[in-house]
């Protein structure tokens, strides 16, 4: 549905992105995720046909941005960073407007508009002045504008931002459903959104895609260094004996738990070693009480990624 | 086509939506008034000194010509008005979409670059010609107590409608060029005060680029309209005044997308 080919845009010589290239399936919906500044606005605003690239290519709902702007502005709803309100006109009227610009035809338009006023969760304020609602609503008045039309693609820029948590989880739930019948990309530097809304993950950092998978695929990737989590009760020799055994053990820390004396090792491992591991405690007589693998969320990825580029850097 | 007129409607809301359009339109309808009214009562006062002249010296009262005395420099009047009130009304066409990130929405779907910029220019005449209501009923009172001429009247008003189009078209091409108001209305009156005294500085140059001068200035354009006098020549300068404007803005429109 979206193709998108090493894309590059300089604003006069800095570089905002650098050859960006992923893929969008149809109903997809793609976390674009990266710290401010990473080129997550640029992307989306090429891919709108906002603004050009410097070089590259881009193919959204099967049309060239080069060749065919129009026809990729037919099928794209967008919401921008700041959602473009006129605050003077009532959100009906907004919607009604927009609807029109959009080209929807005029025996569609009081429908449309109300399945997006609906959709956005908008009915009680649709008659109010735009600038007189709070920020949360003015976002929400944002995205019922991308809804019009019924767009093949939304491209949504931080969709969350300034909502209080229960209009987070409902947006959230909205983006989910909206997957599926529309391709949807969204970009935001909050993780647990995309774990929650995103099959797919790219994560852009300074204008690079560093890395672009599934959520649970990149955790998986991590997990080349898989952590495993011990909690024993018995002597603390005999168990340094017994991890001295494994090599495959990268990296060890002790905790030692107030609550019950027990005491907590957190391994780095370079492979699978429960069922070894669990065998050689219970052999050697410590009490076992925890043993279990432990994923690392998408937050520990997105630090590993940035930074690493971080230290490369300096 | 639809989606001009989108565009206008909504162009128009924004005017008529805010305070700034009743300021605008109260201030030009007390300036035309004052103006008017002193016009007339001079007028009035002329007329009556003659005609007690004539009484007392026992000579044919003189011909006043309304047309001429009145209704000609009135006309030249509302022109300088308009110069002033024209910016505060172009100012917010173009620069607010900037300033409030519409433009992100405006480039973002379907409408052409054209579109835009004919649905505001339209909007901006529109104003221009609501704001002009309340002259034609002082005009129509000189109609109801007097027999002036309608020609010259229709004609001045075809010639500041075609002046106020000019000055509309260079207003939203400055305000196209900022996101800051204050900055588009001061740009646009320096354009159309520009364009208006660039005249006077044909009797300081020579005889080739006097004549340039003089044929850029707007008021000389609009003399003949307001005498009575409907030349193509001058209807052609106006619309091509502002088809320029309006170029202008088009392409100024475009280059922002390539800039951003």
């Amino acid at each position: 549905m979206i193709e998108v080919k090493n894309l590059t845009r300089y604003y006069g010589d800095k570089c905002a992105i650098n050859n960006v290239s992923f893929r969008v399936e149809k109903g997809e919906v793609l976390g674009l995720l990266g710290p401010n500044a990473a080129g997550k606005t640029t992307t989306m605003r090429i891919l709108t046909c906002y603004m050009p690239p410097t070089s590259g290519d881009a193919w959204v709902a099967g049309y060239n941005i080069w060749d065919a702007p129009m026809e990729v502005k037919k099928r794209i709803g967008y919401l921008p960073e700041n959602p473009p309100l006129y605050f003077d006109l009532r959100v009906s009227e907004y919607l009604n407007f927009v609807a029109q610009i959009k080209g929807v035809p005029n025996n569609r338009i009081q429908s449309q508009v109300d399945s997006a006023i609906e959709r956005a969760g908008l009915t009680k304020v649709a008659s109010q002045v735009i600038g007189s609602l709070s920020k949360g609503y003015k976002q929400r008045v944002g995205l019922a504008q991308a809804l019009l039309n019924d767009p093949d693609v939304l491209i949504l820029d931080e969709p969350t931002v300034g909502l209080d948590p229960r209009q987070i989880i409902e947006i959230r739930q909205l983006i989910k459903n909206l997957g599926g019948d529309h391709t949807v990309i969204l970009s935001t530097h909050i993780l647990p959104e995309v774990e929650m809304t995103c099959q797919r993950v790219v994560i852009i950092n300074e204008g690079q895609v560093v890395a672009q998978d599934t959520p649970e695929n990149l955790t998986r990737r991590l997990r080349g260094t898989e952590r495993i989590l011990l909690e024993l009760d018995g002597d603390t020799r005999t168990v340094e004996q017994i991890l001295e055994r494994f090599p495959q053990i990268t990296r060890r820390e002790v905790e030692k738990l107030s609550s019950n004396g027990h005491v907590r090792y957190a391994l780095e491992v370079s492979e699978d070693i429960r069922n070894q591991l669990a065998r050689a405690v219970v052999e050697s007589g410590v009490n076992l009480y925890e043993l279990r693998s432990e994923a690392y969320s998408l937050e520990d990825i997105f630090l590993h990624l940035t930074t690493k580029e971080e230290e490369a850097v300096a | 086509m639809k989606k001009m007129l989108a565009i206008y409607q909504k162009e128009l809301k924004h005017f008529f939506y805010s305070p700034i359009a009743y300021i605008v339109i109260a201030a030009f309808t007390v300036l035309a008034g004052i103006f008017f009214y002193l016009y007339l009562s001079s007028f009035v006062e002329a007329a009556f000194m003659d005609m007690i002249r004539s009484q007392q010296f026992r000579t044919p009262p003189q011909k006043f010509n309304i047309n001429l005395q009145l209704i000609r420099p009135y006309f030249w009047n509302l022109a300088l008005i308009s110069l002033f009130v024209l910016p505060l009304v172009t100012m917010r066409l173009y620069s607010e979409e900037k300033k409030l990130g519409t433009v992100e929405l405006l480039y973002t779907t379907p409408i052409s670059v054209s579109h835009i910029v004919l649905g505001k220019f339209l909007a901006g005449l529109t104003f221009y010609l609501v704001m002009l209501v309340p002259t034609v009923v002082f005009q129509a009172l000189l109609f109801v107590y007097g027999n002036p001429e309608l020609g010259p009247v229709l004609s001045g008003y075809l010639g500041l409608i075609l002046l106020g189009s000019a000055f509309i078209a260079g207003g939203l091409f400055i305000s196209s060029l900022t996101e800051n108001q204050i900055i588009a209305a001061i740009g646009g009156f320096g354009l159309a005060l520009l364009l208006w005294v660039i005249g006077w500085a044909a009797s300081f140059s020579g005889p080739g680029l006097a004549k340039v001068l003089n044929y850029l200035s707007v008021i000389n354009h609009f003399e003949d309209f307001a005498q009575g006098v409907i030349d193509s020549q001058h209807i052609a300068f106006y619309v091509l005044l502002s088809a320029v404007g309006i170029y202008l803005t088009f392409k100024s429109l475009e280059a922002i997308r390539w800039r951003a």
